[in-house]
C-alpha cells in the first residue's frame, strides 16, 4: 500500500498556468545565485519549477525533502524572472509554494501537548514544535503587526546585541534550537534614533512641486532611521512636501516571502488604508524589498473584492525613491562635490523584481566628483534575502564572500546599495574581513552631496 | 547491480557533494531544453577535474552503465537526456578558464565554461570567442563542441568547428587523450574534427584549446525593412553572391516582429513584413562603404526603410530582440516546434516560399527567425498541443520543411544537433553506407557504447539493421 501524497491545497495554490509557461529552455540558470554556487539542476529556477510541476501533476508530494529544501534554499531574488524570455512569474509561484508548505504544517498544529502520531490529519506535514509555534506567532503575528511593540522590542534588542547575549545565544545554538534563527538574523546592528511616523509633514525647499509620503517600515524605521532622515532631506531639496502617515506599518515582505500570505494581506490592507485619500503624487519607498512587495499588493489582494480596486490605486502611486528622483527634473544645482570612488551593489528587489537598474546609476553619476566603478556580477544576490541568513547559513556565507570579492576588486571606498538586508550583509562580511570600506545608501550619498553643496 | 555501492564509490571519487542520488532531485535531470524526450538517470555526478571524470567513466564501465554528458541542458534535441538511465556527468563545476594565451590567439578552458562568460573574460584582453548561439548566456562551450554550434556571427567567423584547436577527451574505458596539441594545424588524422559535433557519443571533453578572435575596432548595425520575406531573402542571396561579408545577416518575419516589437521597443511599422538585421564589423576605415554596398542591395530588392541602430544601447536592444525571439514565441502561441535546417543561400527565396506553402497546407502559422546569411533556417511552427490533431500536424509540417530543405540541397540540422529528436530523419539525408561509415567511426572510439547511447543514429523501423550494426560494433571496413 502506498502512502498518499500531500498535494497542493486549493487556497493560494501555485498557478498551473504560470508553472506551464516555463518551456524548460534553461536561459535562467546562470542568473540564479544558488545554481551558480552549486551547479545543481534542482537548485536552479528551472529545476524548482520542475519540482512544483511534479507536485502539481501529483508525481511527488509536499512531504518531499527535496521539494521543501529547494523552496527554502531559493533566495527569491527573482533574477531568473528578469531574464526569462517566456515571462514566467517565478516570484508568485515560489511564494505560493512556500504558503502550501506552511499551510500543511499548520494543518497539524493542534495545540494538544501530544499531536497524535497515529492519526495525523490528512494533507498535513508535521507541525513545528509547540514552543517554536508560540514564539514564531509572537514575532510574526504580533511584533511585526504592531510597530510600537516592534520599536520597543528593537531598543531592548540593542541592549541584547551590545551586552554580548547575542553572541552567547548564537554560539550556544539556543536560537537555532528554538527555530528562531531566521527571525534573529533579521536584527541589524542598531544605531541612531528610530523614525516614528506620527503624521509629520516636512515642507519642500522652495516651491512645492510634489506631495509625497514615505513608507517608514519596520527595520528601516529602527535600524536605519538615519537613512529615512537623509531621504526626507533629499526629497525636500527636490521640491517635495513629505508626509509620514501615522497608521502605516510593516510592508509584509517577510510574511509574503516566507509563505504567510494571509499575514502579508493583513499588513497590505493596513498600509493601503493609511496612505489612501491623502492626495499624494507618490508613495516613496527607500528599501528595495518593501517597494517590490508594495508594488504587488494588487496581486496579493486580487481575490478580495473589497480591497482589489483600492490595492490597484495604491500600487499606481508606489515609487522607489531612485525611480522617483530619476523621473523628475533632479535638483542638480544643489549637489556639491564628493570626491569618492563608489561601487554599486544592486539589491535584487530593485534590479530584478522592479527592473530598476539605470536610475540608481544615473543618480550616482549626477554627484560631482563621484566616480562609479562597476563591480563584476553587480546584480547577483549578496545572500542576505531577508530571513535567509541563518536558515541557509552556508549558501548565505558563500554568496556574501563572492559579493565582497567582486566589490573589493574595484578598490572602491564605498559600496552603495539601497536595501537593509544587503546593507547588513555587506557590513557583516566587511567586518569579518576587517576591511575599511563603507556601506552607504544612495540617498545618503545624495544627502551628503547636497549638504556639501550648501557651502 | 548494487546501487548503494555505486553511489559510495562515486562519492569517493568526486566527494560527497558531487553526487546526486535522491530520486526527487534526479527528476529535475530528466530532460534538457527539449521536453518531448525524457529519461531519468540513476545518478548524477559533478566532477571538477579530468582525473575525476576518468574515474567516474571507469566505474560506469565496470557497472555496465551508460554515461551521458550534460552542460547547461539548454540543447533542443534531447542530446543531454539519459534515454537509458545511467550516469549523467554534469560539467557545471568544470567552469574554469585555465589559460588566456593572446599571443597565440587561443584560450584553454574547461568544458563547463558558459559561452558568454568566456567572451566576457576575454574582453579585457580585447578578444572574444566568436561563436555566439542565441542561448549563449547559458550554454556551455562543452555543449557548443558537442553540437558544433553556430550563431549569428558565424557567417563571418565560422562555426564552432573552426574554433577548436584541440580537446582533452576521456574515452569509454577511462583513457585520457589529446586530439591535438592546441595549434591550428597538425599532421595525422583530424581527431578534433571527429569529436566536434559528435554530441557526446564518442567521449567526454574535459579541456579545450579554443581559438579567440580580436574584438572589432568598429561595429555598425542596421535593420532593413521589407514588405515581405521574399524581397529580404533575395537581398541576402545577392549579398552573399557578390562576395560581401557582413558579420551578421539575420532575418525576422512578420510574426516574429509582432512578438518582439513591443517588448524590445523596436517601433517597427505594421508595413514591415520582414526585417533584416545587418551587422558589419572590422576596422573603421571602409566600414561605411561596406554597409552602403549591402544596404544598396536591400533598396534594389524593395526595402521600404533602412534604420540604423545609432548607439551601443540601441544595438544591444536590436540584438536582444533577435536572440530572445524563440522565448518570446510564448507570447504568440502556447506551444511551438522549432525546425533547424540549412539550404544553399541561392535557394533561400524559393525555400521561404515553400515554407509559406507548408504553413497554408497544414493550416498552422509558421514564424521565421534565422541566420539568413548562413542559409540556416529556423521555421517555428506554432500550434496548441491541447487542440485535437495539431500535435500531429505540426510534426508533419516539420517533416515537410525538412524534405524541402533536402530537395534544395540542404541538411536537417544547422546547429542544434540530431540528438533524439531528429534521429529518425537521418535516413532522409544519409544512405545506409553513409550511416554505416559513421557507425564504424563511432565504434572505433567507443566499442562498448558507453557514451550517450540512443542518440544521432536512427532506431525506427527499417533502421534496425543499422542499430544492430552499431550495437554489434561491426567496423565499416569489414562491412566493405
Amino acid at each position: 500500500m502506498s502512502i498518499p501524497l500531500i498535494l497542493f491545497h486549493a487556497k493560494d495554490r501555485p498557478s498551473s498556468d504560470i508553472i506551464n509557461t516555463c518551456v524548460h529552455c534553461g536561459l535562467c540558470l546562470p542568473s540564479c545565485p544558488t545554481y551558480r554556487e552549486t551547479g545543481l539542476e534542482m537548485s536552479s529556477p528551472r529545476g524548482r519549477i520542475y519540482l512544483m510541476k511534479a507536485v502539481d501533476d501529483g508525481k511527488i508530494g509536499l512531504e518531499s525533502a527535496v521539494f521543501q529544501e529547494q523552496m527554502s534554499q531559493c533566495l527569491n531574488c527573482r533574477a531568473c524572472e528578469a531574464v526569462c524570455p517566456s515571462g514566467v512569474q517565478y516570484g508568485i509561484i515560489m511564494e505560493a509554494s512556500r504558503a502550501q508548505i506552511e499551510q500543511a504544517r499548520a494543518a497539524n498544529a493542534t495545540f494538544s501537548p501530544q499531536p497524535s502520531a497515529l492519526s495525523p490529519q490528512p494533507s498535513a506535514l508535521p507541525a513545528r514544535p509547540l514552543l517554536q509555534r508560540v514564539l514564531r506567532n509572537a514575532i510574526f503575528g504580533v511584533l511585526f503587526t504592531d510597530m510600537r511593540l516592534f520599536r520597543a522590542f528593537s531598543s531592548s534588542m540593542a541592549l541584547y546585541q551590545r551586552s554580548g547575549v547575542q553572541w552567547l545565544a548564537r554560539k550556544s545554538g539556543v536560537i537555532k534550537l528554538l527555530g528562531m534563527a531566521d527571525i534573529e538574523s533579521l536584527l541589524p546592528p542598531l544605531n541612531g534614533p528610530a523614525t516614528v511616523p506620527q503624521g509629520q509633514i516636512y515642507p519642500p525647499e522652495g516651491d512645492r512641486r510634489y506631495s509625497v509620503a514615505l513608507l517608514t517600515g519596520c527595520i528601516m524605521s529602527t535600524a536605519f532611521g538615519h537613512v529615512h532622515a537623509a531621504t526626507i532631506r533629499v526629497l525636500q531639496k527636490n521640491g517635495c512636501e513629505v508626509l509620514l502617515p501615522p497608521d502605516q506599518g510593516c510592508c509584509g515582505a517577510l510574511h509574503t516571502h516566507g509563505g504567510d500570505l494571509d499575514g502579508g494581506r493583513e499588513l497590505a490592507r493596513r498600509n493601503i488604508a493609511a496612505f489612501e485619500g491623502l492626495g499624494l503624487d507618490a508613495i516613496i519607498v527607500n528599501a528595495a524589498g518593501c517597494g517590490s512587495t508594495m508594488k504587488e499588493y494588487d496581486h496579493l489582494l486580487h481575490d478580495d473584492p473589497e480591497w482589489r480596486g483600492r490595492a490597484e490605486a495604491f500600487v499606481r502611486k508606489v515609487k522607489d525613491v531612485h525611480e522617483f528622483l530619476a523621473g523628475i527634473e533632479l535638483n542638480r544645482a544643489g549637489l556639491g562635490r564628493l570626491d569618492l570612488c563608489v561601487t554599486y551593489q544592486e539589491p535584487c528587489h530593485l534590479v530584478h523584481a522592479q527592473r530598476i537598474s539605470v536610475q540608481p546609476r544615473t543618480l550616482l553619476n549626477a554627484i560631482p566628483g563621484l566616480e562609479l566603478r562597476e563591480m563584476p556580477e553587480s546584480s547577483l544576490c549578496c545572500g542576505s534575502a531577508g530571513v535567509y541568513n541563518i536558515t541557509q547559513p552556508e549558501m548565505a556565507m558563500s554568496l556574501a564572500v563572492r559579493k565582497l570579492n567582486n566589490a573589493l576588486s574595484t578598490r572602491a571606498q564605498v559600496i552603495a546599495t539601497a536595501n537593509p538586508g544587503c546593507a547588513v550583509q555587506l557590513v557583516g562580511e566587511l567586518r569579518r574581513r576587517g576591511e575599511d570600506v563603507q556601506v552607504r545608501y544612495i540617498v545618503e550619498l545624495l544627502d551628503q552631496s547636497y549638504s556639501a553643496g550648501k557651502d | 547491480m548494487d546501487r548503494t555501492n555505486l553511489v559510495e564509490e562515486l562519492r569517493r571519487i568526486v566527494g560527497p557533494r558531487g553526487v546526486v542520488d535522491d530520486p526527487h532531485a534526479l527528476m529535475t535531470y530528466d530532460a534538457d531544453g527539449c521536453v518531448m524526450d525524457t529519461g531519468i538517470p540513476q545518478v548524477v555526478v559533478l566532477p571538477t577535474s579530468t582525473a575525476q571524470v576518468s574515474g567516474v567513466v571507469r566505474l560506469a564501465a565496470r557497472y555496465g552503465l551508460p554515461v551521458v554528458p550534460r552542460g547547461a541542458g539548454t540543447g533542443l534535441t534531447g542530446g543531454a537526456t539519459a534515454m537509458f538511465g545511467g550516469i549523467v556527468i554534469s560539467t557545471a563545476r568544470m567552469d574554469k578558464v585555465l589559460e588566456v594565451d593572446t599571443r597565440n590567439g587561443r584560450v584553454l578552458c574547461q568544458p563547463g565554461v558558459i559561452n558568454f562568460d568566456l567572451s566576457q573574460q576575454l574582453k579585457p584582453y580585447g578578444y572574444q570567442f566568436a561563436p555566439d548561439p542565441s542561448s549563449q548566456k547559458a550554454c556551455t562551450v562543452g555543449g557548443n563542441i558537442a553540437n558544433n554550434s553556430g550563431g549569428p556571427h558565424c557567417l563571418k567567423y565560422g562555426i564552432t568547428a573552426s574554433h577548436v584547436y584541440g580537446v582533452e577527451l576521456v574515452l569509454g574505458d577511462g583513457t585520457v587523450l589529446w586530439s591535438g596539441d592546441g595549434s591550428p594545424a597538425g599532421p595525422g588524422y583530424d581527431l578534433t574534427g571527429v569529436i566536434v559535433g559528435s554530441e557526446g557519443t564518442i567521449g567526454l571533453v574535459t579541456a579545450v584549446w579554443l581559438k579567440i578572435t580580436r574584438l572589432p575596432e568598429a561595429v555598425r548595425v542596421v535593420l532593413a525593412l521589407f514588405p515581405d520575406i521574399a524581397g529580404a531573402s533575395t537581398a541576402v542571396s545577392q549579398v552573399i553572391a557578390s562576395g560581401l561579408l557582413p558579420s551578421a545577416l539575420e532575418m525576422m518575419d512578420r510574426l516574429v516582429i509582432k512578438a518582439v516589437n513591443d517588448m524590445y521597443k523596436l517601433g517597427l511599422p505594421d508595413s514591415a513584413g520582414a526585417a533584416l538585421l545587418i551587422e558589419v564589423d572590422g576596422v573603421e576605415d571602409g566600414l561605411d562603404d561596406l554597409l552602403n554596398d549591402v544596404t544598396a542591395m536591400c533598396w534594389r530588392n524593395g526595402a521600404i526603410d533602412v534604420r540604423p541602430a545609432r548607439t551601443l544601447a540601441e544595438q544591444n536592444q536590436v540584438w536582444a530582440a533577435r536572440k530572445n525571439a524563440f522565448g518570446a514565441m510564448g507570447r504568440l502561441s502556447p506551444t511551438y516546434y522549432l525546425v533547424d535546417t540549412v539550404v544553399p543561400r541561392t535557394r533561400l527565396p524559393y525555400t521561404m516560399e515553400q515554407v509559406g506553402r507548408i504553413s497554408r497546407e497544414y493550416d498552422l502559422p509558421i514564424a521565421n527567425v534565422f541566420h539568413a546569411g548562413d542559409g540556416n533556417l529556423h521555421p517555428i511552427i506554432l500550434f496548441d498541443r491541447r487542440a485535437k490533431g495539431q500535435n500531429q500536424r505540426a510534426l508533419e509540417a516539420a517533416t515537410s520543411v525538412m524534405h524541402v530543405s533536402i530537395e534544395q540541397g540542404g541538411v536537417i540540422s544547422g546547429e542544434h544537433g540530431i540528438g533524439v529528436e531528429k534521429q529518425e530523419y537521418m535516413t532522409l539525408l544519409f544512405s545506409t553506407d553513409d550511416l554505416a561509415a559513421m557507425a564504424g567511426l563511432h565504434q572505433s572510439f567507443d566499442p562498448q557504447d558507453v557514451f550517450n547511447p540512443g542518440k544521432i543514429f536512427p532506431k525506427g523501423r527499417g533502421c534496425g539493421e543499422l542499430a544492430a550494426l552499431r550495437k554489434a560494433g561491426v567496423a565499416w571496413a569489414t562491412l566493405k
